[in-house]
């Protein structure tokens, strides 16, 4: 069994879920090769090579591919792809968008965002926003997997020395092309990958008030999220969503202010180790999944839990 | 142009779902069902695109059951011009979807198909991606923003890190985030004009498409429940509980 990789970058940086997936990879257990699909990703494809339990790391460094548009580097994935028992990604925005293209040109049904390995063709995945975890076998000769990077725990980055290889393979569609994206600009660390996550929702009443919950946060180090109805609102951005439609997170402390916790929200942290709750409304269904509940007007509890690190 | 809108019905956002103690699935009798709250929103930009100019006609499609026949109605109610139901009593996975709707669009022609980008039963994120493979057309996945210009489409989609703009030729597939747009309710005299538009129904035999599926469903669980937690009456205790007790800080 030899399992193929889609490495996750931005084409200079190698994102942390790559590790989770690769975890899953060894889970599932075999050969791991990681592909690099972009342009000028030399350092990305160097870190790679570095990750523990990697054997081989397959570059294809082209313009086509430099903002992994779907129609160009999924006919390489489907090409590379043929010699592989499995293929996995990241569930993240790519590789959702890149993944399932894969898996329709392989004619084989996907699994997406699976949170366990039970064996090499079996695994789980939770289903209705978490509501209930499925337990799913394929029979697929080429296994199209995206994996939900919370559910591992991710692998070494140091310690690996695989070789680097180049693909020659350039495929360019020409029926799709990039014009320009705009990107959230946080000095705080990234959402999904944070220890300590500090959330509001709708009872910050505006998105000024997100100043109590961004100085809590520099604080403790946390990256800061918020619920739909918080962006719904247009007090944030909405990368900074955490939920089923959102961002799924696991740190270590989730802290939620001022979010009543509607399943859609809940399916997107309640796998927290330590969830916080601070609300007013002492009745609010967070509280029911919460390890530590304060009922208080979170614009006193906030400033003083502040005061009190 | 035309343009081709995917529903799908499943149990209303706002059920929570038990599951049944033989582990074979989620109990569904008796719960209430809607329309995907993402197909909706792909229902509603169809219609803004139609009342700005942009298409002449909006044809809306449902693989499922004999009653998704109600989520089809409530599309026509809202602006669909007419319905196609490709009827199906199992489950389908979204490859047999995907291979369906391609059937669908190889009789149609239309020049935009607008999907969700998720249903909220499965989860699976994976029929628009799937169509635009097997149909060889570009992909906006995960839209907020649709423009249509000429023979090709700006489509502005939520990524990760902040928001992307790509380009694509039409024919092209669109699917839709939760920023699109807000859906807009059915008035009762068009729900009393949508009985009146045509459905047409269908079957995977009659398109010629297998539905056959790589993947079993093995079992299905609740997930594991937390334990109960407890109520602190300070701002010090829980922080006391914070280093002391949970020691995450």
């Amino acid at each position: 069994m030899t399992i193929l990789v889609l490495a996750e970058h931005d084409n200079k940086v190698l994102a942390p879920a790559t590790l989770n997936t690769v975890a899953a990879a060894a889970k599932i257990g075999g050969d791991i090769h990681v592909l690099v699909a972009g342009q000028n990703v030399g350092a990305v494809a160097e870190a790679v090579a570095k990750i523990a339990g990697v054997s081989k790391v397959l570059v294809a460094d082209n313009a086509a591919y430099a903002h992994q548009l779907p129609e160009n580097v999924a006919p390489l994935i489907t090409e590379l792809g043929a010699g592989y028992s499995h293929i996995l990604a990241a569930a993240t925005s790519n590789g959702k968008n890149i993944l399932p293209r894969v898996a329709a040109q392989l004619d084989v049904d996907q699994i997406s965002e699976i949170i366990s390995v039970e064996s090499a063709d079996t695994f789980k995945r939770p289903i209705y926003a978490g509501n209930a975890i499925a337990t799913v076998q394929s029979t697929a000769a080429i296994k199209v997997i995206t994996v939900r990077a919370t559910g591992f725990d991710p692998v070494a980055a140091e310690g690996g020395s695989a070789a680097v290889e180049a693909v020659a393979a350039a495929h360019d569609a020409g029926i799709s092309s990039f014009v320009g994206e705009e990107l959230a600009k946080s000095d705080r660390p990234e959402l999904t990958a944070a220890k300590i996550v500090v959330s509001g929702g709708r009872g910050m009443q505006n998105g000024d008030n997100f100043k109590h919950l961004y100085a809590l946060a520099d604080k403790l180090g946390a990256a800061v999220g918020a619920s739909r109805a918080a962006v719904d609102a247009g007090f944030v951005p909405n990368d900074m969503q955490v939920g089923q439609t959102g961002k799924i997170v696991a740190p270590q402390l989730y802290i939620a202010v001022g979010i009543s916790g509607a399943i859609q929200h809940l399916a997107g942290m309640k796998d927290s180790k330590v969830i916080v709750a601070i609300n007013k409304d002492e009745e609010a269904p967070i509280f029911q999944v919460a390890d530590y509940g304060l009922v208080a007007d979170l614009f006193e509890a906030v400033p003083a839990l502040q005061q009190a690190l | 142009m035309k343009v081709l809108v995917a529903v799908k019905r499943v149990v209303d956002y706002n059920v929570k779902v038990r599951v049944k103690a033989d582990n074979s699935g989620v109990d569904l009798a008796n719960v209430k069902m809607s329309m995907n709250p993402f197909c909706e929103i792909a229902v509603e930009e169809a219609v803004r695109l139609k009342e700005k100019g942009v298409v002449t006609e909006i044809v809306v499609v449902s693989i499922g059951p004999t009653t998704a026949q109600e989520q089809l109605r409530t599309a026509l109610a809202l602006g669909a011009d007419r319905a196609v139901l490709v009827e199906s009593a199992e489950e389908l996975t979204s490859l047999a979807v995907a291979k369906l709707l391609k059937a669908v669009v190889d009789k149609e022609q239309p020049q935009l198909v607008i999907l969700g980008k998720q249903a909220i039963d499965s989860d699976n994120n994976q029929t628009g991606q799937m169509l635009a493979a097997l149909t060889g057309y570009g992909q906006g996945t995960f839209a907020s923003k649709v423009e249509v210009s000429g023979d090709s489409v700006a489509v502005t989609r939520e990524i990760d890190g902040g928001a992307q703009t790509v380009s694509l030729k039409l024919p092209a597939i669109v699917t839709t985030d939760l920023r699109l747009n807000e859906p807009r309710y059915a008035s009762l005299p068009n729900i009393m004009k949508a009985k009146k538009k045509p459905l047409e129904v269908l079957t995977p035999d009659a398109l010629g498409v297998s539905t056959a599926s790589t993947n079993k469903t093995v079992k299905v669980e609740a997930p594991a429940a937390r334990s109960a937690g407890i109520k602190v009456k300070s701002v010090a205790e829980l922080v006391e509980k914070l280093k002391n007790e949970a020691k995450v800080l």
